[in-house]
């Protein structure tokens, strides 16, 4: 995974709540077994006035003039600000890989949903989130000044506006952070562990037998 | 100190807790399916890793099956593809079980699991797929996870979780005739909305959820994803154990025994503490119908669709305007105005065998409505196929001119041909009703299988405590 420790970025506000996976990346390209080549499906039901499917070509495709992310003044925004329960809905693991692959590194929402929050994290996109008062000031800023930039910075644990007017902090546990911090590989991480778990395997296997037969 | 169920199922899963709480939980059971699955076997191999213990893995092929002419394969090449690399990862890696396409047992993931005695109490279940709550009913702690925490499952185990907070639903009452597991889940969604259970594992308990069969409790569960907690669950009793004597990979002899007694401790304990109590009454639960494209966006049968001029909250009042847009409805309307044009009786939600009955039952003896274009029922599991027939559930669907497919996701998530098209409004008795979730510019209606049923006959929405 790559490291995360401070990114300056463009803001692409998204307002609504309750965006849920199947609209960050609708099924039809769950299809997919690669990990990569999402982000020209982003959002591809508000995102085009055409129907998507997998393999049409981006020049091919009619944009949505008015939806928000192809409007000129976001294109190149690293960071999403969204509402409350950000990726509510599944698991797939797709939501995340294709707003990275669009080019998005951090959101700010006042929650997520937890399946997408935690998939977000491990795919090195973080996931920031702040008051509902603080991302309502941000959804005016970002609306009221074209080419609204934020500084987040991981170590700081801080969200600020390039002037420093206003600095929000935001949590993250520490051991996330780390991972993050260092693109650590959380698999190798956890076999370092292997004993541990081969001994908690032994005990558990006494306890309860029937789970290993 | 007493505890409650999750913690008593948290205790004997922790493996280490980093000092700011972070754990390594230990899992007994790994659910694996196509679509969430290629790239962790791909990831695993490409790290030059083993799996740890392949044989706690249940696997299926069940988002991109098609339900109809299974002699002709499955047609589309990329989903073909998605079912073949299962096939292929499996054999190469092996499982406790796996059942393929075409397999008389393939079905829902989340079906086959309890039906084969492969979900039993006090395991830890997971599976790359959210409705993985659904096994929480057998007092497991069962969530779904992403892809790459497939990955880290199959290399180590294990998964890295942070403890939730305990909260407990409790419906008491007995619920009127009509009035399903659905339904509680529906009201449940409506009064703490999407994110209400968001960083709990919910415990469903109360006299309400103490009578329902292990198929409603599983409905009960797989809808905890759905008001944003990542795990449901339901106290070991009678029920539980009953339900999985004799069950395929269940534990036999003296082995079921000592199971037993051990899975008769996994109930919270009196006074044990939970971070937060939500009482339903059951007897006040009316059949729901959602009307929006969440399912927070819900009424009962005999009210009406919201109006959002009197809504304050601006953000809310936005979203309820444009799901009316997308979902063609006015302010105001009664529930029972709304015409549908498909109906869909399925998904991990309702596909058991008692729904079928239950949808059964309603449609007994009438006909779909000539306004409705399609109605169809797809069973969870070949297995469950299979006793519907048994019972001739099959000949009254179809005599009432529904169709009676093979089994699978089908258009609950429409990865397969089963979808709707632009515009068309369906009763559905899956569980997301999303904006597209069953085909570009769908609209979908989340009810229980017999208001499915009722809807099918009437043509619209229908109150099933009074339309038998
Ligand atoms: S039936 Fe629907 S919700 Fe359930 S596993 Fe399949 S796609 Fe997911």
């Amino acid at each position: 995974m790559e490291k995360f420790t401070r990114l300056e970025g463009l803001v692409a506000p998204l307002d609504r709540a309750n965006v849920d996976t199947d609209a960050i990346i609708p099924k039809q390209f769950l299809k997919s077994i690669k990990r990569s080549g999402f982000g020209v499906n982003l959002f591809d039901a508000w995102r085009f006035l055409d129907h998507g499917e997998p393999g049409m070509e981006l020049a091919s495709r009619q944009p949505n003039p008015d939806f928000v992310l192809n409007q000129p003044r976001y294109k190149g925004a690293s960071i999403l600000l969204a509402r409350k329960n950000f990726g509510c809905g599944s698991s797939r693991e797709h939501a995340p890989w294709a707003l990275g692959d669009y080019g998005f590194k951090a959101m700010i929402a006042p929650s997520y949903g937890e399946i997408f929050y935690n998939n977000s994290l491990k795919n090195g996109l973080l996931p920031i989130v702040l008051t509902e008062v603080e991302v309502d000031s941000l959804f005016h800023d970002v609306e009221a000044f074209p080419g609204f930039r934020l500084v987040i910075d991981l170590e700081q644990q801080t969200v600020s506006t390039m002037d420093g007017s206003k600095v929000f902090r935001f949590q993250i546990d520490p051991s996330r952070k780390h991972s993050l911090v260092h693109g650590l590989d959380e698999i190798g991480t956890t076999l370092q562990h292997a004993d541990e778990i081969r001994a908690f395997e032994d005990k558990h296997k006494s306890r309860q037998p029937w789970l290993f037969s | 100190m007493p505890q409650t169920l999750y913690d008593k199922l948290w205790d004997s899963h922790v493996v280490r807790t980093e000092p700011d709480g972070t754990a390594l939980i230990y899992i007994d059971r790994h659910l694996v399916h196509e679509v969430t699955s290629p790239q962790a076997f791909e990831g695993l191999k490409l790290a030059h890793r083993k799996p740890w213990r392949m044989d706690s893995v249940v696997a299926t092929a069940d988002h991109n099956t098609p339900t109809t002419d299974w002699d002709k394969g499955i047609e589309d090449p990329i989903s073909r593809l998605q079912v073949e690399t299962l096939d292929a990862n499996i054999s190469e890696f092996g499982a406790k079980a796996y059942f393929p396409f075409l397999d008389r047992r393939q079905g829902i993931v989340h079906v086959i699991g309890p039906e084969q005695g492969a979900t039993l109490p006090g395991m830890t279940v997971v599976c790359g797929d959210s409705h993985t709550s659904t096994h929480g009913a057998f007092a497991c702690l069962a969530h779904g996870i992403g892809t790459s925490e497939v990955e880290h499952v199959l290399a180590t185990q294990c998964l890295v979780q942070k403890k939730m907070k305990n909260m407990l639903v409790e419906v008491d009452g007995s619920l009127g005739r009509g009035v399903t597991a659905k339904d509680i889940a529906l009201a449940l969604i409506g009064q703490i909305g999407t994110a209400g259970g968001t960083g709990y594992a919910i415990e469903f308990g109360g006299s309400a959820v103490r009578g329902l069969s292990m198929e409603g409790r599983m409905t009960l569960c797989n809808m905890a994803i759905e008001a944003g907690a990542r795990a449901g669950m339901v106290a070991v009793d009678d029920a539980t154990i009953n339900y999985l004597k004799g069950r395929t990979f269940a534990p036999e002899g003296a082995m079921w025994d000592q199971a037993v007694r051990y899975w008769r401790t996994l109930r919270s304990d009196d006074n044990a503490a939970f971070d937060l109590v939500v009482r339903l009454s059951g007897s006040e639960i009316k059949p729901q119908v959602t009307w929006g494209t969440s399912p927070e966006m819900v009424i009962p049968v005999d009210g009406r669709v919201p109006d959002p001029e009197k809504e304050r909250d601006e953000v809310r009042r936005e979203g309820m305007e444009r799901a009316l847009v997308y979902m063609g409805l006015e302010p105001n309307m009664a529930a029972s105005d709304i015409t549908i044009d498909k109906v869909f009786i399925g998904s991990c939600t309702n596909s058991r065998i008692e729904d079928l009955r239950a949808a059964a039952e309603v449609v007994k003896g009438k006909h779909v409505a000539p306004t409705v274009r399609l109605a169809m029922v797809v069973p969870g599991s070949g297995l469950v196929k299979e006793q519907a027939e048994k019972e001739g559930l099959d000949r009254i669907f179809s005599e009432a001119g529904f169709e009676w497919r093979q089994p699978g996701c089908s258009m609950c998530l429409a990865m397969n041909n089963d979808r709707l098209e632009p515009g068309e409004r369906c009763a559905s008795t899956s569980n997301r009703n999303f904006e597209g979730r069953q085909g570009a510019g769908g609209r979908t209606h989340l009810v229980s299988p017999a208001m499915a049923a009722g809807a099918a006959i009437a043509g619209h929405f229908v109150d099933v405590r009074s339309a038998r």
